[in-house]
């Protein structure tokens, strides 16, 4: 896939516009991992207009993100750093052309509590 | 018939980029009753007009059709063209083509034919124009102006030093506004209350400027030249004219748990009390919610003691009547409430405290007399951080979305000055950007950097949290590449500012339009900054958008010679459209009389002759063409269609939907 035609899919996905960024840095401020990340959250923003691809895709960052959402929830702006990462590591996965979770496993991991919407979502994240 | 003459403007390349202009003139010179249709590159031009002149004589124009930019920009400027060449001014018609053409067009094709319906439409109404002449109505020589902040004091001072009178109403207890809880101000660090409280006392001194605090705008009634205001003064309780100003009371009182609004809350007034020692009128005020007399019907200490018998317990709210020629509205601003940012633990922590809280602390009449200490155990901070934006430039709609223009300047103030008066302390503050725009800001803002060693760090905090007695602040360094950690002994944050929540109703009494954030709207961003796009109410302050103090000065006399300009005419000229009614059709039915915004239309009894030596007395509307307009209520709203509006007639609107419906 052509880099820019990936850059477009990632931004699709994130559903987040990272033109809104003013570059304050709160994202990072706020950010529980960061100690852990190599890529910080303000800087998935920053990437992803600059179309830096490769770096994004090589992140460990995409592993160490708690998803906690407290970058979109302080976010002055409106963007949510978060989904980026998000979709980053969708992005990730899929390129990787494998499946992480098959149907006929899930009778034996499932119990009670788990909400039916987690189900649903792992499939979206780790099927290609 | 009438000889039209057609002219088609380019606006330079505004019109004529999207437009075929001189395919719009040859079209329209085709139409009936045209006899000359010419195009030019700027038809406001001095040039543009003299060809609009010389034609009208040329050729005997009697109408004139102009197809250029919105009528709200240049029909004033032709409608005097055509007049100074003997044409009535209102057979005049402006076809929009750049604001409803142009500029919203990219086809150059589908752009020339609208702009040709338009001007076709502009000609079939003109064709049903007849000459108007505008009446007169008499200016009332007084102004009210709203708000006694620095806005409306400067306003009151300058017009009353034109020689007119002048009201000031401002809702709370005292004038001065916020200026009057700062403790310096940028960028020359001179006291606030030296500049300012000179000012209030030369308000209440003039005899010209009747100063009325704590009371309220009730209703608005009129137009331009002839308002008719209420004005709700509310019970304070102790006689304004009697009170000395002594202070007795306050002392005397013992219900002592009403929180001081003057010092933001910081600590406990009485609740009698005079808001702060040089507040205008010094003059005391009971707070019912505390006063025990007004509560339970025990005490009375005050009256008591009060040696010129001021204390009314059971006064009661009075409603003041005054006309005035032109209003200047100085509401001003308060800081945003802070319950969308608990990650700065606002509400949590006592030494998280916002800048105007912080200014309090510091000023030497404030609740500490001038010490800082941190407001939870009185002991001195040594680390205090700043944080910046908190609220401004927010899109997430936790905040507001422009920048408060103000906090730059005065967070690099009391970052100075802290270091200035404690060389004790360490200064840090979180910024996105900093904006000194400004004759002496910039300067002003490096020293704070150069000279007294504060620490700018570039980026925001996204947590304030409790560890021992520090205040951690958490937030990016983002030129370090890092997030940083700063323990605190306080945090003082530069809160977004908002329009006086009073705003909205005061700009829906006066018909005053208003943007999104709650601020008035300028007749024009540029040209006429001061005004408000309805005639007669004028803007003053940070009610229009934020600014700080020196801009404010400016705008508050730059507005005062609006207002000047204004009240120095002995009659103003009226609205030529106006409404009329057609007796003959009109049923008497009161409809337009409830609709009227002005309280133009009136009912009489006239006597109507029937042929036959017979009359009939019939109730029919009348309208007083001084006070009318021109709105158009009325007339949509009138049952039987005896209500129609001079210029705008219903049938030269038909004929104007018409001729946009001919192809």
């Amino acid at each position: 896939m052509e880099k820019s035609e990936q850059i477009k899919l990632i931004k699709e996905r994130s559903g987040t516009d990272a033109k809104k960024c003013m570059k304050c840095g709160k994202c990072s401020g706020r950010c529980p991992a960061y100690a852990d990340m190599d890529i910080k959250p303000h800087q998935f923003v920053s990437y992803i207009e600059k179309g830096e691809i490769d770096k994004l895709l090589n992140s460990k960052s995409l592993f160490t993100c708690l998803t906690c959402f407290a970058c979109v929830e302080r976010c002055p702006r409106g963007v949510a750093p978060a989904a980026i990462i998000e979709a980053v590591r969708q992005e990730v996965i899929r390129m990787q052309g494998e499946n992480r979770v098959k149907a006929e496993e899930i009778p034996e991991i499932v119990d009670d509590k788990i909400p039916q919407q987690l189900l649903v979502s792992m499939f979206r994240k780790y099927n290609k | 018939m009438q000889k039209i003459g057609v002219f088609v403007c380019w606006c330079g390349s505004n019109i004529s980029a999207t437009v075929d202009v001189k395919k719009v003139a040859e079209v329209l010179k085709a139409e009936p009753g045209v006899v000359v249709s010419e195009n030019y590159q700027y038809m406001c031009s001095e040039n543009g007009q003299a060809l609009i002149r010389n034609a009208i004589k040329e050729h005997g124009l009697t109408g004139v059709v102009v197809c250029s930019c919105s009528p709200r920009m240049h029909e004033a400027t032709f409608r005097k063209t055509c007049e100074s060449a003997g044409i009535n001014p209102y057979m005049v018609e402006i076809a929009n083509i750049r604001e409803q053409c142009s500029w919203i067009h990219k086809d150059i094709e589908e752009a020339t034919e609208k702009a040709i319906i338009l001007g076709r439409t502009a000609i079939a109404k003109l064709k049903l124009n007849a000459p108007l002449t505008a009446g007169e109505s008499a200016v009332t020589k007084r102004a009210l102006v709203i708000g006694g902040g620095i806005a409306g004091i400067q306003s009151a001072l300058d017009i009353a030093e034109a020689g007119f009178e002048v009201d000031i109403v401002e809702q709370s207890p005292t004038i001065g506004g916020n200026m009057a809880k700062l403790d310096k101000t940028f960028p020359t660090l001179d006291c606030a209350a030296c500049i300012l409280t000179p000012k209030m006392v030369d308000c209440a001194q003039n005899d010209k400027i009747d100063i009325m605090t704590f009371s309220e705008i009730e209703s608005v009634k009129g137009f331009v030249g002839n308002f008719k205001v209420e004005i709700r003064r509310k019970a304070r309780f102790v006689n304004e004219k009697t009170c000395t100003g002594c202070g007795v009371c306050m002392q005397k009182c013992p219900a002592k748990k009403g929180l001081n609004e003057f010092n933001m809350g910081l600590n406990n007034r009485p609740a009698i009390y005079i808001p702060f020692a040089q507040a205008i009128p010094n003059v005391a005020i009971i707070d019912p919610e505390q006063c025990l007399k007004i509560k339970n019907g025990k005490c009375g200490l005050c009256s008591m003691n009060c040696q010129v018998n001021a204390i009314d317990y059971t006064m009661k709210d009075e409603i003041v009547e005054r006309e005035y020629g032109a209003i200047v509205v100085a509401t001003g601003y308060k800081p945003i409430s802070l319950e969308n940012f608990n990650e700065y633990g606002y509400d949590t922590y006592k030494d998280v405290v916002t800048s105007l809280e912080f200014e309090r602390i510091m000023n030497a009449a404030g609740p500490t007399n001038g010490q800082l200490v941190r407001p939870s155990d009185g002991k001195h901070p040594h680390v205090i951080t700043f944080i910046q934006c908190v609220g401004s430039r927010d899109t997430s709609g936790c905040g507001k979305p422009y920048c408060s223009k103000i906090c730059c300047m005065y967070t690099a103030k009391h970052a100075m000055l802290l270091r200035e008066k404690y060389p004790d302390t360490e200064v840090h503050v979180f910024y996105i950007d900093v904006r000194t725009p400004g004759k002496n800001y910039d300067e002003f803002f490096r020293r704070a950097v150069e000279q007294y060693d504060v620490d700018y760090i570039k980026g925001m905090v996204g947590k304030v949290y409790k560890e021992g007695d520090k205040l951690m602040v958490q937030g990016s360094d983002l030129i370090n590449d890092e997030q940083v950690i700063i323990p605190s002994d306080m945090v003082v944050l530069a809160a977004a500012i908002e329009p006086n929540p009073s705003v909205r109703k005061i700009a829906t009494m006066l018909t005053a339009s208003i943007d999104t954030n709650n601020f008035l709207t300028e007749a024009h961003a540029k040209l006429r900054p001061v005004e408000s796009p309805t005639a007669g109410i004028f803007l003053s302050g940070v009610c229009q958008g934020p600014k700080d103090i020196p801009e404010t000065v400016s705008q508050a006399s730059a507005c005062a010679a609006k207002v000047i300009g204004l009240l120095a005419k002995d009659t103003l000229k009226c609205n030529a459209c106006v409404a009329h009614s057609d007796e003959m059709i009109c049923t008497g039915c009161s409809v337009c009389e409830n609709v009227c915004p002005y309280g133009a239309i009136t009912y009489v009894d006239k006597e109507f002759r029937l042929g036959g030596g017979k009359t009939e007395v019939r109730r029919v509307a009348q309208v007083n063409p001084a006070v009318c307009q021109g709105c158009g209520a009325c007339t949509v709203t009138c049952p039987s269609g005896a209500m129609d509006l001079k210029g705008f007639s219903t049938k030269q609107i038909m004929a104007e939907v018409d001729a946009v419906c001919k192809r």
